[in-house]
């Protein structure tokens, strides 16, 4: 479970700190108690930043790090994807084998492919990627977003109005 | 191997618990030190559950076959069994329920529903304290939100002790009921509630005692304890799950309403109205747990051969061990009490900066079974300004070796994160 790229994403975190941002939101993950502080920029479509402040175990710190190096400077759309994948891989309670194409996609998010075999850690590798989605979903839809309306009707009508 | 005065002959102990045998993650011996969250059962227990499924099975009370009447008779059996267990003056105190929780629930609810003058009610006083378990705050905390009551709590020292110091401004003559836990279940504390009953008795409040973390591990004299009731349960001690145990003085639960209604807790029925059968059948509807009950009087049984004195010296000593071991840990610290005195053997900690479920998980992957979180003692990590602990507790069958292996995992996890 715990990858060398794991721990090296803990010890040493991609774009750490809060910067700037068109959107904050926090997250508490209350298995374990694990928050997280995630702010999201934009340029259009592309993601300018994401930074991030929290604490918490080696995975979900290490999962906030591999996201930043992941999306920033992606399209929302590729993003979004990447997403998508990371959290099937992560629900897939081990039984998924990454290949070549998930591989491509995920790049280092790929190590956490072990922790989806323990239920109990699976929610801690997707902090900062539930953060994201919805600082994302806030950041463009503003005040209308919430919290929960987050499927992928929210994002698509989100992307629609800043087109 | 480290031999320490006072340990009871784990390597004759072990033989009777076969899940100690097994080996996880590749051919790690298991090392279970998450006690204070369930024990382990041993095969007596295990035997008189399927002996009781094989052989006697039937429903309680009112059977005119043999089954009936051999199911009755072990299920009455085991009250007995727990009622000499606990020291209690009769049988008919010792009401079975699901859990302890189930128990202390029980005792609000008496005490929501009653008339004067036990009656938890609008300008009276609930007092529990700051290192409660969860199942010790939260039924108060509705009784107290239904009621109007108010409640309130002792604090905690920085050594992980109760704060008796405004004792008589807590306890008041307003008071109704003060609940306290006689050992932390996180810090492994063990109470001075003499001195609280003592206060109690003052202004004619119920103590409530919560013994889950104490049953299992030392002499529980409920006579000798003197409060008005007393809650454990049963998979803590060798016993199966599903079942728990509420002790209560005969006068109470004379006078005190029904909690839940239902079969078996009746005097007579019509379609307007009930009478209530005496205790403690008035406060067990339904069915009940009789396989467990079963199971639990053999799980006392089980532990009063080996003798409760015995094992709680053998505890002592591996927690006067454990705690010195620990401490030889850089950047560990003991939330609760970090000496072996007036302590149980469930330690609670820190390691430096390393998150408790990165602790667990390592300490998982060398065989090493703990828990990690709040432990249903949320208020108490509050307290102390920490997100969560690493719980060690230990057992009848724990072993110096096992200190040893939790201590070595743990150089182990500081090396792995550093």
């Amino acid at each position: 479970m715990y990858q060398e790229v794991i721990l090296d994403h803990y010890k040493n975190p991609h774009g750490r700190g809060l910067r700037d941002g068109d959107a904050e939101v926090h997250h508490v993950n209350p298995t374990c108690g694990d928050e997280i502080t995630l702010r999201v920029r934009y340029d259009g479509d592309r993601i300018e930043d994401v930074s991030y402040d929290g604490q918490g175990c080696s995975i979900s710190q290490a999962s906030a790090s591999v996201l930043n190096e992941l999306l920033v400077g992606k399209e929302l759309s590729e993003a979004r994807s990447i997403q998508e994948k990371f959290l099937e891989l992560m629900q897939s309670r081990g039984q998924l084998e990454p290949d070549e194409h998930m591989e491509d996609l995920l790049e280092d998010a790929v190590a956490f492919a072990g922790v989806s075999k323990y239920p109990a850690r699976v929610k801690c590798a997707l902090l900062s990627w539930m953060a994201w989605k919805d600082a994302t979903a806030k950041a463009f839809s503003g005040e209308e977003a919430t919290a929960q309306a987050l499927g992928t009707t929210e994002a698509d009508s989100a992307k629609e109005k800043t087109a | 191997m480290t031999q320490l005065p006072g340990l009871l002959d784990t390597e004759a102990i072990r033989k009777d618990f076969p899940i100690l045998e097994r080996q996880v993650h590749d051919g790690h011996r298991l090392v279970y030190l998450d006690n204070a969250a369930t024990s382990q059962k041993p095969t007596q227990v295990l035997d008189a559950l399927a002996d009781y499924y094989e052989k006697h099975n039937a429903n309680v009370h009112r059977g005119v076959h043999v089954l009936a009447e051999e199911a009755t008779a072990l299920y009455e059996g085991a009250r007995d069994k727990v009622a000499a267990f606990i020291n209690a003056p009769s049988r008919d105190e010792v009401i079975f329920t699901k859990n302890a929780s189930e128990s202390l629930n029980l005792v609000a609810n008496m005490l929501g529903w009653a008339d004067e003058p036990y009656r938890v009610e609008r300008d009276t006083e609930i007092v529990i304290t700051e290192m409660e378990h969860h199942s010790n705050i939260v039924p108060w905390q509705l009784l107290s939100q239904r009621t109007g009551a108010k409640l309130k709590w002792f604090g905690l020292t920085d050594e992980g002790r109760l704060d008796l110091a405004g004792i008589e401004e807590l306890i008041t003559e307003q008071t109704k009921v003060v609940a306290l836990t006689l050992v932390s279940n996180i810090m492994g504390t063990f109470n001075p509630v003499e001195d609280i009953v003592r206060r109690a008795q003052e202004v004619g409040a119920l103590v409530v005692v919560d013994a889950s973390q104490a049953a299992p591990h030392m002499v529980l004299d409920v006579q000798a304890l003197q409060a008005d009731f007393v809650a454990f349960t049963g998979h803590k001690m060798c016993g199966p799950t599903g079942i728990g145990v509420l002790w209560g003085r005969q006068e109470l639960l004379n006078d005190l309403p029904p909690f839940l209604g239902g079969g078996e807790m009746i005097e007579t029925v019509t379609m307007h109205s009930s009478t209530y059968a005496p205790a403690p059948h008035k406060f067990e509807a339904g069915t009940p747990p009789v396989a467990q009950a079963v199971g639990l009087g053999a799980a006392v049984d089980y532990l009063s051969a080996i003798g409760m004195d015995r094992i709680h010296q053998h505890e002592q000593a591996l927690t006067q061990y454990a705690v010195r071991r620990l401490g030889e840990i850089p950047d560990l610290r003991i939330i609760g009490p970090a000496t072996a005195e007036d302590r149980g053997a469930t330690i609670s900690f820190t390691l430096g900066d390393i998150h408790p479920h990165d602790v667990g998980q390592v300490l998982d992957e060398q065989g090493i079974a703990v828990r990690v979180g709040h432990h249903c003692a949320r208020p108490v990590c509050l307290r102390y300004g920490i997100p969560a602990t690493t719980r060690a507790s230990f057992y009848l069958y724990s072993t110096p070796a096992e200190v040893d292996a939790l201590a070595d995992g743990l150089e182990h996890v500081r090396n792995f994160f550093a």
